[in-house]
């Protein structure tokens, strides 16, 4: 319990709870969708508290849901789980600077607990950028408020979820919640073109066995993505050009 | 339909080793290693087109067919929450415009 004291009394420590505090709505409403969801769409109730506990990282989990359910192969759900969570490996970068001096295991086992809202919180407290006394703790205090958020809110979440009857059909509360994600991705020509190549892909691939629809959507959206992003980009350049 | 538990219990421990490794891909390495273009650029479309491939499908599909009727609640609810969404964007009011509209066409006229 001394680690935990010391922690309550470090004055970082308390700074990084209550900047995590401010974001609790927030993070509370998205736990609870996304327990209700989880429970919702055919995990039984230890698997959701499993999930929950094991992954944390609400927006791969909803994306992961409907792949489970269909009894994906393993490879399948954890590819597009991968891709939802590609943020998080530039993130590592970034926060690199801060767990650098740290050994290996203490770094990836902090970085584990280190989701959007907690870069965004840190960014905000620490504006230089360089590493300096006392973060260490603001990110404990920081990431272990949201982690509990997180839970508490997922668990009230996955009871509400087991309370209601499969008919209301509230596991379409997790497609909203990522349909809502998917239109805060869409910036431009590139990110639409990729939207509607995944989005027609997974439909007309559909009778594909084992949801390789969505993993054949997936890689389609990229390539196509990519290469609409290479000719923006060759189109710019002979724009500057002449 | 509920998920079978060996399956779901292996598939979610990998989906654990995808949070730990995709947070700690940085951070692993002894020296700091640039972040390489391929990348940044995967970066832009790659959580997108995972995101679209999973939620067009469960919007026009049902049971493996595209839906031949407008009487859905999901196209109700998935156009509340577009509208919403062009109003204010974000997250969370999306979802409950949403199912404002989802829940009573579910429940009382059994969409």
């Amino acid at each position: 319990m001394r680690p935990i004291r010391s922690l309550l009394s470090d004055p970082h420590a308390r700074r990084g709870a209550s900047d995590m505090l401010h974001f609790a709505p927030g993070i509370g409403a998205w736990g609870i969708v996304t327990g209700v969801a989880m429970v919702k769409s055919g995990l039984s109730v230890p698997l959701a508290v499993l999930m929950s506990l094991v992954v944390y990282a609400g927006s791969a989990q909803l994306a992961s849901l409907p792949l489970l359910a269909a009894g994906a192969p393993m490879w399948v759900v954890w590819a597009a789980a991968t891709c939802v969570n590609l943020r998080f490996v530039i993130f590592s970068a970034q926060w690199r600077v801060f767990l650098e001096h740290l050994p290996r295991g203490r770094r990836l086992g902090l970085a584990f607990f280190a989701a959007d809202l907690n870069l965004m919180a840190f960014q905000r407290a620490w504006p230089s950028g360089r590493r300096e006394p006392g973060q260490i703790a603001y990110f404990v205090g920081n990431a272990a408020t949201g982690w509990v958020v997180w839970q508490t809110t997922s668990m009230i979440g996955i009871v509400l979820g087991d309370a209601v009857p499969t008919e209301w059909g509230l596991g379409f509360a997790g497609t909203l919640a990522m349909l809502g994600l998917t239109y805060g991705l869409l910036k431009d020509r590139v990110t639409w073109t990729a939207a509607i190549v995944a989005g027609c892909a997974a439909v007309a691939a559909y009778a594909l066995p084992l949801k390789l629809n969505i993993a054949v959507a997936i890689a389609a959206a990229v390539t196509v993505g990519l290469m609409a992003d290479q000719a923006e980009r060759a189109l710019r350049r002979l724009g500057d050009a002449s | 339909m509920t998920v079978d538990p060996l399956y779901g219990t292996l598939t979610i421990l990998g989906l654990g080793i995808v949070t730990f490794v995709t947070h700690g891909v940085f951070l692993f390495p002894k020296r700091a290693v640039r972040i390489p273009e391929w990348l940044q650029r995967g970066l832009k479309v790659a959580p997108l087109a995972a995101l679209a491939a999973v939620v067009v499908p469960e919007i026009v599909t049902n049971k493996g067919t595209l839906i031949s009727t407008w009487q859905d609640a999901r196209l109700f609810a998935v156009g509340a929450a577009t509208l919403w969404y062009l109003w204010r964007p974000g997250v969370l009011g999306p979802l409950v415009a949403g199912l404002v509209l989802f829940l009573p066409l579910r429940l009382m006229l059994g969409w």
